[in-house]
This record gives structure tokens, C-alpha cells and sequence, in this order.
């Protein structure tokens, strides 16, 4: 019997297919925030949701979303389950008071006798001049509070896997998902199915070096370590997929074996994820493991619009793969990989390994 | 357009030239665009460009304006650097922001340009506090701070105006109500759609509705309003209701978005204000300024794409002052 061929999805084809089963399966699902309505329907993300489940369940708002926020935390406490909508992640600031105050609290503070089953979408973005105020990754900022989860699927078949779990969680769940991996693809099941909070994923195995990637640095990494394996180094790249749950007991036994891990995170260092898993792992190993730790994010500066100055702002694979280099192999000289090489992962068709 | 007789010929030259510029200025960088010299989401003020230019007429010197993503017809029309506007098109080290604002984010502190803010509604609650500042200056300058329709819904909108009207600050707001907020139209957005300026008269700033497009209707209320808070009378706002000619962002029209249709922006077209302005001059006159804003076009593209790009050191400057 020859088992059929995977279906191949796009990873806003598996991210709309989520929620389109989600609110087929269960009435109290809704889609709402800015935009989610119109043709170009979040970059295809949520096309066609309308029209299967009309205005009621799908509709855009005024552009008011801390106050959109606050109805979607009531709607929630009130039995409905809201996707509240945003084009990009930066427009989260504008939630914060909402997110953090209310409903990141709202079942502790009121003694556990409310939910709030809430998923709040956004779109990281990057590139064409998207610049300081179109392109942060703000995930450290929410993976602070306690309360809200927080998830960065990287892949067409985990965003799928997310998003319903995401859905049927209980809890509220900051959804983060990246522009530059709306093409990308890889298998997905038709079924719905779930990738659940504090699931990671092993991306590549490797022996000498664990890279963790947050977000679309998952992709960076694989490619980094692609490009590693050219040079005969094996690294072993770790998605953590969510951020908070975080599955750190995969990241430690991995670090312990290869004595050596380097964190990329899609945002920030300071304060952020990669000094957390760091800290975590350091702290969970001890002294005695002796591992070598190394972390990689965005320049600390407010990201530039001129394509000259962001080159040098995210980690991509070719630096990536210089600086495992340079933990796995320090007696030798130094080595990066040629440009043509290094071209983002994004321009590389990826389609696992899954 | 009320062509009223008292028009006199160097004022219309003036705004024509304004209004021309602005607009080519906006032609050229959408025709730029397709051969990705200019790696910026562009967000053109085609068809609206007669608010800033008929505002920006009765500010000075020392004046303030502040605007959104779509502000390069608000910058050039208080006297933005239009090289450095273009360089800042195309990330080089002489633009505006040294390329690291790109088209959403443009200044001209020299010019009385606050930094323009991507983050819709940012920048009203920032122009208030320029106006603050003014206030307790006591020199009589005034801030204009331009703003879409959608802009209208945030928070901080009804709570800048509430206390911009208490502390009787001299700021007036431009809100340019084009109908949509980027393929939305404003009734799905509000249940009053035509209620903004009620909404501001409610919180205590005077409000005028020019719904035409004329471009003399509007100064005549900006230069009421700014005469008043010259001598220390309070905010006001203007709603300008406009239409943009072209997507929301990016170079191309689309009306084949299914939106929108055509026909809805035909009548604007056809009253379009750079054109009814430039019907009253001569036709010789009209030709020289055409020919002359054409050549200043030029030369700050040659300036853009001669400039040089910024060294990668550059990524670290500026973080802290
Ligand atoms: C706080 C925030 N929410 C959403 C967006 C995305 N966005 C960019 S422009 C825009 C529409 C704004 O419409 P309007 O204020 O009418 O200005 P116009 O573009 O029509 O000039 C939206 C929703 C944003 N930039 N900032
Ligand atoms: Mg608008």
C-alpha cells in the first residue's frame, strides 16, 4: 500500500483552513478587527470567512483597538470565543492596558470563576521599508506577564496545529505570526488537528551545537544549519514554537548533549526570550554541564528603513552560521558563509523536514 | 471652487505651484516605484493634496504641522527639503531621516515638520503637546495637525481634543476624511458617519465641514481658526472631506478592488483642485511653473540616486540622544 502524497499548504493557507474548522465546529467562535472583512482579507488569511459565516462572525471594527480589545475580553468572559484581528504586532501597544490588565488577570484576580478564551493575531512584519513601526517582535513583552500564552508557529504545518489549539484553549493566547512566512510551505494534514502549549519541535538533529530560532528564525536556523553542514558541523535546531508554555526540558537535554546553544530570536536581547531560555537552561544545568551559550535578535536599535542599515539588523543564515562556527570550532579561523549562500530562508523554498 | 474675484494672480500662483508640486512630486515617485529604487510602502496623497497646501498657506515660520503615513504633501506644503524627501525615498545617508524613516516617517524640523507617525492617531496627541509648548512660548505660533477619518476612532483622539479644548491649546486638527480607512468605509466604522464634527464640538473645539473639496473654503476657515489662536483662543478643528485617488498603499489605482467603484471618484476628478487652481492663470504663466517644478523634480532625483548610501555604523547612531 503506497501511503499518498502529503498535501502541500501554504502557511496562510493553513492558518485560514484553522479558524474556517474552528467556526464550522463550534458557533461561538468569531473573527473580528481591523480590516479582516475586505478583499484583500489580511493577506488571503481570512478570504472567504465571510461569506461561509457572515457579518455576524466576521467583521472589521473602527480603528479603536484598545476599546476592540476590551469587547473581545467581554465577549470571551461571556461564553464567546473572539480571533481578534491585527495586521501587525506593533498595534498591540495599543491593547496593552486591556491584555495585561484585564485579561492576563481576569481568572486569577476573580478567584477563577472566569475564562477568558481569546486569541489575538499578529502579523510580524519586515523588509520594504516596513521600519520602526511596522516590524517588532514584541513576544518578550507578553511572555513577562502571567497569564497570557504566547505562540510563534513557523511553518505552514504548525500554524494550523496552533491555531486550533490556540482556539479551544481556555486561556487568552497572544498569536504571532511572521509576513515573510505566508508563502512558505510544508505538509498539513486536512484534518484538524492540534500543536498544543509547550509543544516544540527538533527541527534538524545535530551533535555539535543546539540552535534555538523563535518565529521565522526557526527558518533562518535550518537554512544556518544547512550551511553549517557544509563545513561538517552538525547543528540541531530547536523550535520552541510557543513561548510561553515554553517546552525548555527539549532545549536543556539538547544543550547537555551538544554542550554549546545559540538562541535567535526574531526581536530584541535585552530582557527578551533569548535571555530567558539562556537563563533557564544555565540555571537548570548548572556550572558542571559547561555549556557554551551564545544569543543572537535584532540590533538594539529601532529597526532602519533603508534596505543598507537593515541588513544589519536581523540575524540571518549566514551570520548565523558564522557565529555556531565560531562556538563549535574556536581554535580555527574565522568563517562565513559567501553571500549567495547566505540568502534568507525565505527565499528558499522550504518544505520541512516535519 | 468658489473662484471668488478677490483672488488675487500671485496667490494663485502660489497654491498652483504647491498644488502642482506636490502632485508630481507624488507622480514621479509612484512611477519611480516599479523599478524598486524607492523599497518604501508609499502612501499618496494624490487627490487630497489642496488640504495641506490651503493649511500649510496660512501657517509661518515657527508654525508646527504633524501627520500620519501619508504625509508627503503636508511636508512639502510647509517647506519640507524636497531632496531630502526623495533621498529618504530611496534610504539614502541624505535623506530626511538619514534612511531610517523611510516614506511613513518623514521630519523637516527647519521647516516646522514634526515627525510623521505610522501608528494611526500617534501623532494627534504628540501635535497637542508641540501646541503646549507654543502656548507657553507666547509668541502666537500655532501647530496643525493633519489626521484621516479612521484616526477619528482612536482613543486618543477624543482625549487629545478634550484636553487640548481645556487647556485652550493652539492646535488645530485637519482631519482629511477621504470615506475609507484603507478599504473600509466609514459607515461600516461609524454609526454616524457624518458626526465628527459634533463629536469635536461636544468636547469644546470649534468644528467646520468643507464637504466640496474647494480648496479656498478651506483656507478661509484655517485662516479664522489660526487668526484666533494667535491671540490665544483655543483648538478647532476642520473636517476636509477629499478623495484619494489612488490605493491606499503603493503606486497604482484600484478600483478594480471591488470596494470602491470608479464612478464614486470620477466627480472628484473632474473638480480636481490642482487643475481649477491652475485654470486661473495663464496659460503661459501655468507652462513656467510646470516647467519649473519639473526641473526641481529632476534634480532631487538626480540628488536621491546620486546620493550616497548609509555606512552599516549608521544602524547605531541616534539610538539614545
Ligand atoms: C493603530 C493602528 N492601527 C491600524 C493601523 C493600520 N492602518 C494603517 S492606515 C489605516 C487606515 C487609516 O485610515 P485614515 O485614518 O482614514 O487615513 P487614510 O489612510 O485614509 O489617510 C490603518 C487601519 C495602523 N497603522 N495603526
Ligand atoms: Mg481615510
Amino acid at each position: 500500500m503506497s501511503s499518498p502524497e502529503p498535501r502541500v499548504l501554504r502557511y496562510v493557507d493553513a492558518l485560514r483552513e484553522a479558524v474556517d474548522q474552528e467556526m464550522e465546529r463550534d458557533p461561538s467562535v468569531f473573527v473580528f478587527g481591523l480590516d479582516v472583512d475586505d478583499h484583500k482579507s489580511i493577506q488571503g488569511s481570512t478570504a472567504g470567512l465571510l461569506a461561509r459565516y457572515g457579518a455576524d462572525r466576521v467583521f472589521t471594527t473602527p480603528l479603536s483597538e484598545d476599546a476592540m480589545t476590551g469587547v473581545a475580553i467581554g465577549a470571551a468572559m461571556a461564553g464567546l470565543r473572539p480571533v481578534h484581528v491585527h495586521i501587525r504586532m506593533d498595534f498591540l501597544l495599543l491593547c496593552m492596558n486591556q491584555l495585561v490588565n484585564i485579561a492576563a488577570k481576569a481568572h486569577y484576580m476573580w478567584g477563577g470563576q472566569v475564562k477568558v478564551p481569546l486569541v489575538v493575531r499578529s502579523m510580524i512584519g519586515k523588509s520594504w521599508g516596513q521600519g520602526a513601526q511596522h516590524s517588532q517582535g514584541l513576544h518578550g513583552m507578553f511572555t513577562h506577564v502571567p497569564g497570557l500564552k504566547v505562540v510563534a508557529p513557523s511553518n505552514a504545518h504548525d500554524v494550523k496545529g496552533c491555531m486550533i489549539a490556540a482556539i479551544r484553549d481556555d486561556n487568552p493566547v497572544v498569536f504571532m505570526e511572521h509576513r515573510l512566512l505566508y508563502n512558505t510551505e510544508s505538509a498539513v494534514p486536512a484534518h484538524p488537528y492540534t500543536v498544543g502549549p509547550g509543544e516544540s519541535r527538533v527541527c534538524t538533529r545535530g551533535d555539535d551545537v543546539t540552535i534555538v530560532g523563535i518565529s521565522n528564525m526557526a527558518q533562518e536556523a535550518i537554512r544556518a544549519a544547512e550551511l553549517l553542514r557544509e563545513v561538517g558541523v552538525t547543528a540541531e535546531v530547536i523550535d520552541p514554537i510557543w513561548l510561553m508554555p515554553l517546552d525548555i526540558d527539549t532545549i536543556l537535554a539538547s544543550a547537555r548533549r551538544t554542550g554549546r546553544l545559540l538562541v535567535i530570536d526574531n526581536g530584541w536581547m535585552a530582557g527578551g526570550l533569548s535571555a530567558e531560555i539562556v537563563a533557564a537552561v544555565a540555571e537548570a544545568a548548572g556550572p558542571s554541564a559547561g555549556i557554551k551559550f551564545a544569543r543572537m535578535g535584532f540590533a538594539p536599535t529601532p529597526c532602519p528603513t533603508s534596505p543598507w542599515l537593515e541588513d544589519h539588523f536581523y540575524p540571518n543564515p549566514g551570520s548565523i552560521a558564522a557565529r555556531a562556527w565560531a562556538m563549535v570550532r574556536p581554535e580555527r579561523e574565522r568563517w562565513v558563509p559567501s553571500a549567495e549562500s547566505a540568502k534568507l530562508a525565505y527565499q528558499v523554498q522550504f518544505k520541512g523536514p516535519f | 471652487m468658489s473662484v471668488n474675484g478677490n483672488i488675487v494672480e500671485d496667490e494663485a500662483h502660489r497654491l498652483y505651484r504647491a498644488l502642482r508640486r506636490i502632485r508630481r512630486v507624488e507622480e514621479v515617485i509612484a512611477e519611480i516605484y516599479s523599478s524598486d529604487k524607492i523599497k518604501s510602502p508609499v502612501h499618496l496623497a494624490i487627490g487630497q493634496e489642496h488640504v495641506s497646501v490651503s493649511v500649510c498657506d496660512c501657517l509661518e515660520d515657527g508654525d508646527w504641522v504633524g501627520g500620519s503615513y501619508r504625509s508627503h504633501a503636508m511636508y512639502l506644503a510647509k517647506g519640507g527639503s524636497l531632496p531630502g524627501l526623495m533621498a529618504e525615498m530611496y534610504g539614502k545617508d541624505t535623506g530626511c531621516c538619514r534612511g531610517k524613516g523611510g516614506s511613513m516617517h518623514i521630519i523637516d524640523v527647519a521647516a516646522g515638520v514634526m515627525g510623521s507617525s505610522a501608528v494611526v492617531g500617534s501623532q494627534v496627541p504628540v501635535a497637542a503637546g508641540y501646541a503646549l509648548a507654543a502656548k507657553r512660548a507666547g509668541e502666537g505660533r500655532v501647530v496643525a495637525v493633519f489626521l484621516g477619518d479612521g484616526a477619528t476612532e482612536e482613543g486618543c483622539f477624543y482625549e487629545t481634543l478634550n484636553f487640548a479644548a481645556l487647556h485652550s491649546l493652539p492646535v488645530l486638527f485637519v482631519c482629511e476624511n477621504n470615506g475609507y480607512a484603507i478599504h473600509e468605509p466609514l459607515a461600516k466604522r461609524r454609526a454616524r458617519p457624518g458626526g465628527i464634527c459634533a463629536v469635536a464640538e461636544a468636547l469644546g473645539v470649534p468644528a467646520t465641514r468643507v464637504d466640496d473639496g474647494d480648496l479656498f473654503r478651506i483656507r478661509d476657515a484655517a485662516t479664522s481658526f489660526v487668526t484666533r489662536m494667535r491671540q490665544g483662543g483655543g483648538p478647532a478643528l476642520i473636517e476636509a472631506v477629499v478623495y484619494r485617488w489612488r490605493e491606499h498603499v503603493g503606486p497604482n489605482e484600484d478600483y478594480d478592488g471591488g470596494y470602491r467603484p470608479l464612478s464614486e471618484a470620477l466627480p472628484w476628478m473632474e473638480a480636481d483642485p490642482v487643475a481649477r487652481v491652475g485654470a486661473l492663470l495663464d496659460a503661459d504663466v501655468r507652462r513656467k511653473v510646470n516647467e519649473e517644478v519639473e526641473a526641481e523634480i529632476t534634480e532631487a532625483v538626480r540628488f536621491a540616486e546620486e546620493s550616497p548610501v548609509p555606512r552599516p555604523e549608521e544602524l547605531y547612531a541616534n539610538v539614545f540622544a
